[in-house]
């Protein structure tokens, strides 16, 4: 467009000298042609604007309300990529009469934006917390979407040590799965404030209890309890449907399921899966797997069978049972090895 | 032989470090194999002779914890071969310090196999290098895949290792089918503790985790030396480590770990009467 408009001048000038009698003519067009491609400048440069902009401001991602003001994006159950962007984990956020909480905030810093337009589009009141229900990329990549608009960002009291020792290795090897579009916003944010057991939060007419668990899923798991809905963010201590993975202790996530088995729950956001209602059967489920695993793996440590050959054999019986099984099993099987054998 | 060793794994976490801040322009023209450097830099000019069919070296194609991933090494010397297994160097390529162990083996102990457990940072050769009774070094190689997922090579609970530091568990086998009075028996040491790389340094949350690793365990069987492991920090936090050995008639096993800040610990277990 531009082109066209300095050929169009530059022609204008050649029969402006020419044509000398009809200056004035010549004159009022030039003018006409110089309006016309300020306002062609003008709509480009205003196309472009929103190109970019567009770019920048990522549509809302899809949530449902679970139960009033408890808001959740349900991830894909698969491994994080370039197609899913990241958006494997199931996060949201509970909006109180004064702020909002956001707990986990995807494997993307452009999941993170997408969450942020999506509690835009419900509230406009502050966010005052940005919990992390623990240090795995699916659940913390998008964190920097959260900075500097003052909000909290609470963890496990384990959580800075946890990313201190992994967040590196997620920032490097992730890239291969994520790729550097993806990847180019994402960076380690720490928690502001940090949970040794319990914290209650308020925000405003919705009291929340924050919890820290003993080594489990991993070393730094926190949950979530809205009290007025009764609604439990599990993070991933609960697992539906996708197989349970294994990165802290097998033997302390068994006796954790007993603790969760004591919270009062109407209804539990999992951190992966969908939407559970009966807590009990959830818990069960997870439970049988976990036993399973450990049981044959106990008859393998005691036979003396080495952990290459006794982790490809460990729990087939629940294959069936769990999608990623194959993604998971022999990888939860190897950490719950090397965890039993010191029994 | 010990500070020599410790230079040579400082040497090589240096010299990938000085790899690491000119990968970028490697990047472009492809993956560099640091091999050749590395080769040089721990074994000096010395001849690396090809070492399939003498000895092996199995680890699963893929990790599938990043944290834990099982290794073995085997000599496949045969029954009448002069030579004996001396030294096993364990390298893999592209962790931040690539020397994973160094395994020298009592003269009578008749180690053959061991297995152990290492971090694997990414996609990886990682080579084994035997030095046997004729003063050569024999070479066998294996690629890694990195692990996918959310695992990392860091440590589980980190919090338990450091809890119980030092704890060792000894267990011996029972010899597969018909004990005879010349098979090879085995045997597993198990020593907790966090065998933390101290190459973790976030910016961000400020923390530092200092190198905090056993780099130093002897094994004995009555007063014969078994195994020695000089370690570094690609070993798997509570190192453990199964090896075949031939029985002396001795009444006991003895084992001494000592970590980088000097703690030592030592444990003593029957020999059993398989």
């Amino acid at each position: 467009m531009f082109v066209q408009c300095s050929l169009m001048f530059a022609k204008d000038r050649y029969a402006t000298n020419l044509l000398r009698s009809v200056r004035s003519v010549r004159a009022s067009v030039h003018r006409w042609m110089l309006l016309y491609c300020i306002a062609v400048a003008v709509v480009f440069v205003q196309a472009a604007a929103q190109l970019l902009s567009a770019a920048d401001a990522v549509p809302p991602l899809a949530v449902s309300e679970v139960a009033p003001g408890v808001f959740v994006h349900f991830g894909a159950i698969a491994l994080m990529d370039r197609d899913n962007e990241g958006a494997i984990a199931n996060i949201g956020f509970v909006v109180g009469s004064n702020s909002v909480a956001v707990i986990d905030t995807g494997g993307s810093v452009r999941e993170g934006r997408g969450l942020l337009a999506a509690i835009r589009a419900h509230t406009n009141k502050p966010i005052g917390y940005v919990i992390n229900t623990h240090m795995h990329p699916d659940h913390v990549f998008g964190n920097a979407a959260f900075e500097n608009m003052g909000a909290e960002f609470v963890g496990h009291k384990n959580l800075p040590r946890a990313l201190a020792t992994h967040g590196p290795y997620y920032l490097a090897n992730f890239r291969a799965f994520l790729g550097d579009a993806l990847m180019a916003d994402v960076k380690i944010v720490a928690p502001t404030q940090t949970i040794a057991d319990t914290l209650d939060i308020d925000l405003g007419d919705r009291p929340l209890t924050l919890t820290a668990w003993p080594t489990a899923h991993s070393d730094n798991d926190l949950t979530v309890l809205d009290h007025r809905s009764g609604t439990l963010f599990a993070g991933d201590l609960l697992f539906v449907r996708h197989v349970p993975v294994i990165d802290g202790s097998l033997k302390g996530w068994l006796k954790v399921l007993d603790a969760l088995a004591q919270v009062p729950a109407q209804r539990v956001v999992p951190g992966h899966g969908p939407l559970v209602t009966q807590w009990l059967q959830g818990l069960a489920d997870e439970r049988r797997y976990l036993d399973c695993l450990a049981s044959d793996l106990r008859v393998a440590i005691k036979r003396g069978i080495q952990m290459t050959t006794a982790v490809k054999a460990a729990c087939a019986a629940e294959s069936e049972r769990w999608e990623l099984f194959d993604a998971y099993n022999a990888r939860n099987a190897t950490a719950a090895f090397a965890e039993l054998e010191w029994e | 032989m010990r500070m020599s060793l410790r230079i040579a794994f400082m040497a090589t976490a240096v010299a990938m470090v000085a790899l690491a801040s000119s990968a970028s322009a490697e990047d472009a023209a492809g993956a560099r194999d640091p091999w050749p450097d590395l080769a040089h830099s721990i074994f000096k000019d010395r001849p690396l002779l090809d070492g399939s069919g003498l000895i092996a070296l199995e680890m699963p194609y893929r990790a599938e914890d990043a944290a834990i991933v099982p290794l073995t090494f085997r000599s496949m010397l045969p029954a009448d071969d002069a030579r004996r297994l001396q030294a096993v160097t364990l390298v893999i390529d592209e962790n931040p310090s690539p020397v994973a162990a160094v395994f020298t083996f009592g003269s009578k102990a008749g180690v053959s196999a061991i297995s152990t457990r290492l971090r694997v940072d990414s996609y990886t050769n990682v080579h084994a290098v035997a030095e046997l009774s004729d003063g050569k070094l024999y070479m066998v190689k294996t690629y890694v895949k990195a692990a996918g997922g959310c695992s990392a090579p860091a440590a589980k609970d980190a919090s338990e290792a450091q809890a119980n530091l030092g704890e060792m568990r000894f267990r011996q086998f029972a010899p597969e089918g018909e004990a005879s009075a010349g098979a090879p028996r085995a045997a597993q040491i198990m020593i907790r503790h966090p065998n933390n790389s101290g190459l973790q340094m976030d910016q961000v949350t400020h923390l530092y985790v200092p190198a905090f690793f056993i780099d130093d365990l002897k094994i004995w069987q009555g007063d014969e030396l078994v195994l020695a492991m000089d370690g570094g920090i690609s070993i798997s936090e509570n190192p453990s480590i199964r090896f075949t050995y031939m029985p002396n008639g001795a009444a006991s096993f003895r084992a001494r770990a000592a970590d980088i800040d000097k703690h030592v610990f030592k444990g003593e277990w029957p020999a059993a009467g398989m």
